[in-house]
């Protein structure tokens, strides 16, 4: 339980007053000031590195919504019931008030680049010297046609996590006897590969024992996904003729939605669904496009330090990034946020400056105790952020090997909480 | 089953078809070394558990296997699950400097640091394990190379900001605080002890995938600056 009741103590004076009174923090106080946007896996990581490693010798302000962070990373857990909610909540208490970063619970709405300020929902507006964003995503519109964002009580994407979660639980455990849960899935690039697929497995998981002739259907427009043959291997064997994924061959990609019929169009022919999970092709969250510091989708960032290549006072990271072979994970956003941070220290106090060093592994849950990982190490090159070295869980590996596989994620996880909140 | 210690020839056994193709050392001089590993481990005829296991038929065994042997470290069992298995090369590396291969053995021994004497106490053991003629040589017998690192490499002084950067990539999993749920504590870890054992991910003799592949990557002077840095917290 990481839930921390201290939320607003280090918001400190200067957020106080800004309740009362837009202003200017004013310039010409002395210490360089890091502004970061999002308090997820790659801004809180950021932030928190920024403020122990410079000792106080840079001001750090982090801005984030919501005080309650709950990671995407076990969520799919939780519909499963292998966590509670409160397992995957976290505070920003000890960020602000061990790490003295200054917490700002609003929305960045504006950024202008030449002044170096950030404008708040609120009204404030915050000076930097750096900025750092960390937005994660947000969906591309008319993605899934007749779905967007005000359908998402009736169709979940449960891909933030949250009250969507919660949402997406209560549907399935109120799904009729023999109903059908469908998920459509989303199109390259997207958070979390293996994601929607450790999804299926905990939705099956959950309905073999309540709901065992309920069905799943998987509508994919990518011909292949992460993991596959693990997927499919562990699918045969803990929910045998349960789940169903039609590809782009099938229709796959030609799917669209009527949230208030409960109906999905696949190819032209209509079938009812209990639960429809939707999960739209995604793109940078808004802020980047509002900073102007993306290229299409995605930020376009220097493979060395995740400094934007459109404005050198901005870094990028996590999902929002276009960042090579990297996936969009949280292991990636943790990853990449170390490097920035140690950029970011570097041209602000002359701290030493190291090559950068990427990594990432995700785990996945298919079944009890029955874990399997993906994982990979990156070097910055030229052009991108290019893939080194990999591994993969193997098919057919013994009990034992899978269950010390989900032991490792339950360590893995405490590890990247307590890195990235203190 | 298990054979008398004076099976002939056992002493030079030459792996065929292998290019780095050791001998087992004397098994009558491992006889007399091994006294130093009687007092907690039987092997032979009758022998039991004591202290530590018995040691008839290690050769070929998953590490931290026997179910009726209660007192393995977290980490000999973890690494047998992330697949350990006792050959040569393994238990070479092992009673060499048990904690370069399984950071938390229970096994309080300081090792063999002499590669002769240590080919001698495994020729005297290998005799305990399936007869060495009716058992394929090359997988549990066979000796690529030892955790080989040139003196020069050990004495690298390791850079320690250099090694607090790369010690982020860690603490990604390795808990800062020690906690050691799922994923072992490698905090306030002996400076030599970090280095070979990062040595042996990387030549691939420790097994687990994870820590392969960033040992992997590591430069000789990137793993003695992380060692530098573990060691000086
Ligand atoms: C179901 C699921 C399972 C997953 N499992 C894993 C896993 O096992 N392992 C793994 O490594 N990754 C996993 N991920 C992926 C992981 O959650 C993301 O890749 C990671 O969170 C990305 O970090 P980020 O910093 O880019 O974005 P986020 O962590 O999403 O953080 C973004 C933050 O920015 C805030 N924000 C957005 N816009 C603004 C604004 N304008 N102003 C202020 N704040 C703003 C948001 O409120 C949010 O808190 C999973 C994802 C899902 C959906």
């Amino acid at each position: 339980m990481k839930l921390n009741r201290r939320t607003f103590v280090g918001t400190g004076m200067a957020a106080a007053a800004s309740l009362s009174a837009p202003s200017v923090h004013a310039a010409g106080h002395g210490k360089p000031r890091v502004v970061v946007i999002g308090g997820g896996a790659g801004g809180a990581t950021a932030a928190r590195y920024i403020a122990k490693d410079s000792d106080g010798a840079i001001d750090v302000t982090l801005v984030e919504p919501t005080r309650t962070y709950y990671t995407c990373f076990f969520s799919n857990l939780y519909l499963a019931g292998f966590r509670t909610l409160e397992s995957i909540a976290h505070s920003y208490g000890t960020l602000a008030a061990d790490y003295g970063i200054n917490v700002v619970h609003d929305w960045a709405v504006g950024v202008d680049r030449d002044a170096q300020t950030v404008t708040l929902a609120g009204g404030d507006t915050l000076h930097y010297d750096r900025l750092v964003l960390s937005p994660g995503i947000d969906f591309v519109d008319g993605a899934v046609p007749g779905w967007d964002v005000t359908a998402q009580n009736a169709m979940p994407h449960a891909y933030k996590a949250g009250s969507q979660s919660e949402l997406l639980k209560r549907q399935i455990e109120s799904m009729p006897e023999g109903g059908l849960f469908a998920m459509i899935a989303p199109p390259n690039p997207y958070r979390c590969p293996p994601g929607p697929y450790e999804r299926v497995s905990m939705v099956g998981h959950m309905l073999k024992d309540m709901n065992p002739t309920a069905k799943i259907l998987i509508l994919d427009p990518k011909p292949a996904f992460s993991k596959q043959g693990l997927f499919e291997e562990g699918w045969a064997k803990h929910y045998p003729g349960m789940i169903e994924r039609i590809g782009p061959d099938f229709g796959g990609a030609d799917v669209s939605v009527d949230p208030e019929a409960m109906t999905i169009t696949v190819d032209g022919e209509v079938t009812n669904v209990d639960v429809c999970n939707v999960i739209p092709a995604m793109k940078a969250g808004r802020i980047v496009e509002i900073a102007g510091v993306n290229d299409g989708n995605w930020a376009p960032i220097e493979p060395s330090s995740m400094r934007s290549t459109i404005d050198a006072n901005i870094y990028v990271l996590g999902d929002s990034t276009s960042a090579g072979d990297m996936p969009k994970s949280g292991f990636s956003a943790n990853s990449q946020a170390k490097v920035a941070a140690m950029t970011i220290r570097g041209e602000l106090t002359d701290s030493r400056v190291f090559p950068a060093k990427f990594s990432n592994t995700c785990w996945s849950l298919i079944g009890t105790d029955d874990g399997v990982k993906v994982g990979a190490s990156y070097e910055a090159t030229e052009e991108k952020i290019a893939k080194v070295d990999g591994f993969i869980s193997q098919t057919g590996e013994d009990e034992e090997l899978r269950r010390r596989t989900y032991e490792e994620s339950i360590g893995w996880y405490e590890g990247i909480a307590s890195d990235m909140f203190g | 089953m298990i054979k008398s210690p004076l099976v002939a020839g056992v002493t030079a056994i030459m792996i065929a078809g292998s290019a780095t193709a050791q001998e087992l050392g004397d098994a009558e001089e491992g006889a007399k070394a091994y006294r130093q590993c009687a007092s907690c481990h039987q092997v032979g005829e009758g022998a039991k558990h004591r202290v530590g296991p018995h040691l008839n038929g290690i050769f070929g065994r998953r590490a931290g296997s026997m179910e009726d042997y209660t007192r393995y470290s977290k980490g000999l069992m973890r690494e047998g699950v992330d697949g350990l298995f006792w050959d040569l090369r393994t238990l070479d590396a092992y009673i060499e400097n048990p904690k370069a291969l399984v950071s938390d053995t229970r096994m309080a021994f300081r090792g063999i640091k002499d590669a002769e004497e240590r080919a001698d106490v495994l020729a005297y053991l290998r005799q305990f394990s399936a007869n060495p003629a009716n058992i394929p040589e090359a997988a549990p017998t066979a000796m690529p190379s030892e955790v080989d690192l040139a003196p020069e490499v050990l004495a690298i002084a390791g850079d320690v900001d250099y090694g607090e950067y790369l010690s982020t990539e860690c603490m990604t999993c390795h808990q800062a605080d020690g906690d050691d749920e799922g994923v072992p504590s490698i905090t306030g870890w002996p400076e030599e002890d970090f280095v070979v054992a990062m040595h042996a991910y990387k030549q691939k003799i420790r097994p687990h995938p994870v820590m392969q592949m960033f040992a992997g990557r590591l430069s000789d002077e990137e793993i003695a600056a992380l060692a530098a840095y573990y060691g000086s917290l």
